[in-house]
């Protein structure tokens, strides 16, 4: 019996070694692996999961680069800044991928970064806004702009358009993204003339917002400015028309999530925000066939999250095509001299600062659905 | 599941368990994906009532009645069946309750098929309020119920009920008078749990140690 076990368990162990020995060193030369880190699960999953669908329409509309097939590897992060670390290094160390597209949010993307900066893999961000994510960074870029042009705009349109003199903010305090964005907002709301009555706090993945809502609701604010995930949004939305609170709300492109209207139902109508990517606003010959091949493989509208997903793939495969080469520092070279590229969500420039120039659209929930209203150009 | 595990300690039963929620967890991530999904709140349950300045739900006075009564239930059933003298015998001495006669696999299942209703009842109370689901959003409150358990006293049911009170009523009315430490609330829940295993193990209603 004690025999018949051993003998079953080194025979497994020879399976195994073979398996290794024979599969695993089996790269071949004609492919480029392209790593993908973004949030499949947890709190901003639908994030990861948008981006994902995102990509893999863009490299179903260009699959190759140098006469080469492009392959990509995903790698979930969980929604969690350790596991994209962890991510990131698994895919440079692991599996070698050339360059990196990844994450969704500006936290997790900045507790990757510092992987793909010292083993020189450059790294192509959809969303993540944070000025803070490319700064100091050879290797870090993106394709979205960022958080000091989304706040000031929401100052203005508040201050401006909304006629509000007194705004409140609610903000996770959990993700740099969201604090960063409100004292952005902050600043330039101020600097107009206005005063902020409230500055309250939340957690990612917190679902009783009563607290903080009604202590927003003693100082009488015209607005509230939340520029949080759309999670915490929606239930924002429905606990303040719960307890009568009835300003305009304000938030920016973490909000761009079809659970942002299908949780928050009525409570989320003309809630405006700060995006991306409108599909009625977009302008460009790529955004067209982009938008033709996604809704008739996914059957839903082609939103932010998707679009700037796909912008990361394109702006990535045009860098190594002028590249002509896969190394890291010479696509990074190629990143960084991207120059009015037409690609899904406008035409953007990336400089030496790793950051795209490109407009912004203001959205707004009307009957249920993401309405455009208009493009700010910076 | 847990009959290899019943007779070994219970530090194994404690880790089985959340080893067996891990699974289940991430077996619903696997089939449902992460993304919430919205969770529809009956119309007879959304209406508003309004006395001076508090605004009340007619869903919060459903679930504190509805509280109420499970509570109530669950109080005669433990206190004032058979089936519940069993279940405190067994908690107290498995070996002696078998020689008594009392079939103890029965009971055990019958205990776990009252806990899980109970919770069933808690998650779907739990998502009207907050009307959204996704298979994790159950981690954070298993592990408060576990807190405000401990603080009213392992083994007592009117200790877990006080306990869940004093937590909630401590975590709001922190983030309320104090908005900008709302951060550190749930820092306060653990430091409440870590409190009272030092200072009162027992908690505040228990009356014997658990073991």
């Amino acid at each position: 019996m004690k025999a018949k076990n051993i003998f079953l368990a080194l025979a497994g162990l020879a399976v195994a070694a073979a398996l290794v020995v024979f599969i695993l060193p089996k790269k071949e030369a004609d492919i480029v692996e392209i790593g993908v880190f973004l949030p499949m699960t947890g709190g901003v999953a639908s994030y990861g999961q948008m981006g994902w669908a995102g990509i893999k329409t863009a490299n179903k509309l260009e699959p190759t680069v140098l006469g080469k097939k492009v392959e990509l590897i995903l790698v979930d992060e969980k929604s969690d800044k350790i596991e994209a670390a962890n991510a990131v290094s698994r895919l440079i160390k692991k599996e070698k991928v050339v360059a990196l597209i990844g994450t969704s949010t500006s936290g997790n993307t900045m507790a990757g970064a510092a992987i793909a900066e010292e083993a020189k893999v450059p790294v192509v961000s959809p969303t993540a806004t944070d000025p803070r994510v490319t700064q100091n960074r050879k290797y870090i870029f993106r394709v979205c702009f960022i958080d000091p042009f989304q706040g000031v705009v929401a100052a203005k349109y508040a201050y401006e358009n909304l006629k509000a003199r007194k705004a409140a903010l609610l903000m996770d305090q959990a993700q740099d993204y969201c604090v960063d964005l409100a004292n952005f907002f902050k600043q330039e709301f101020i600097s107009l003339g206005g005063v902020i009555t409230a500055s309250t706090f939340c957690q990612s993945g917190d679902q009783d917002f009563t607290a903080q809502l009604s202590s927003i609701a003693a100082t009488k604010p015209d607005i509230l400015y939340m520029p949080n995930y759309y999670t915490e949004d929606a239930l924002v939305c429905k606990q303040a028309a719960e307890l009568g609170l009835k300003i305009p709300i304000l938030s920016a492109d973490g909000a761009h999530a079809p659970e942002l209207i299908s949780i928050g139902g009525n409570a989320v109508e003309g809630f405006t925000f700060t995006g991306h990517f409108a599909k009625d606003g977009a302008t460009t010959e790529l955004a067209k066939k982009y938008i033709q091949a996604y809704e008739a493989t996914y059957k839903t509208e082609a939103s932010g999250f998707d679009a700037l997903g796909a912008d990361a793939y394109f702006v990535l495969i045009d860098a190594i095509r002028r590249a002509k080469s896969l190394e890291g520092p010479k696509i990074r070279d190629a990143l960084a001299s991207t120059k009015d590229f037409p690609g899904v969500s406008g035409v953007m420039s990336i400089g030496e600062d790793g950051n795209a120039r490109k407009g912004m659209v203001l959205l707004q929930v009307k009957n249920g659905k993401f309405t455009y209203l208009t493009t700010i150009n910076p | 599941m847990y009959r290899p595990v019943r007779n070994a300690p219970r530090i194994s039963a404690l880790i089985t368990a959340i080893g067996v929620s891990f699974l289940l967890e991430n077996l619903g991530l696997v089939l449902f994906t992460g993304r919430p999904k919205a969770f529809i709140r009956p119309e007879l349950l959304s209406g508003v009532h309004t006395f001076g300045n508090v605004r009340v739900l007619d869903l919060h006075i459903w679930t504190a009645i509805l509280t109420l009564l499970i509570f109530l239930s669950l109080y005669v059933v433990i206190y004032r069946t058979n089936t519940g003298r069993s279940m405190r015998c067994i908690a107290y001495d498995m070996e002696t309750t078998k020689l008594m006669g009392v079939d103890v696999d029965r009971i055990i299942a019958v205990t776990f098929a009252v806990g899980s209703a109970v919770a069933a009842a808690g998650g779907i109370m739990w998502a009207m309020r907050y009307p959204q689901i996704n298979p994790l959003m159950g981690i954070l409150p298993g592990l408060k119920a576990f807190v405000a358990a401990v603080l009213g006293g392992i083994g007592n049911v009117g200790g877990a009920m006080v306990g869940g009170l004093l937590l909630g009523l401590l975590e709001i009315l922190l983030v309320a008078a104090r908005p900008d430490m709302a951060g550190y609330r749930d820092a306060i829940a653990f430091g409440i749990l870590i409190f009272i295993l030092l200072f009162r193990p027992t908690g505040l209603m228990g009356d014997r140690l658990p073991d």
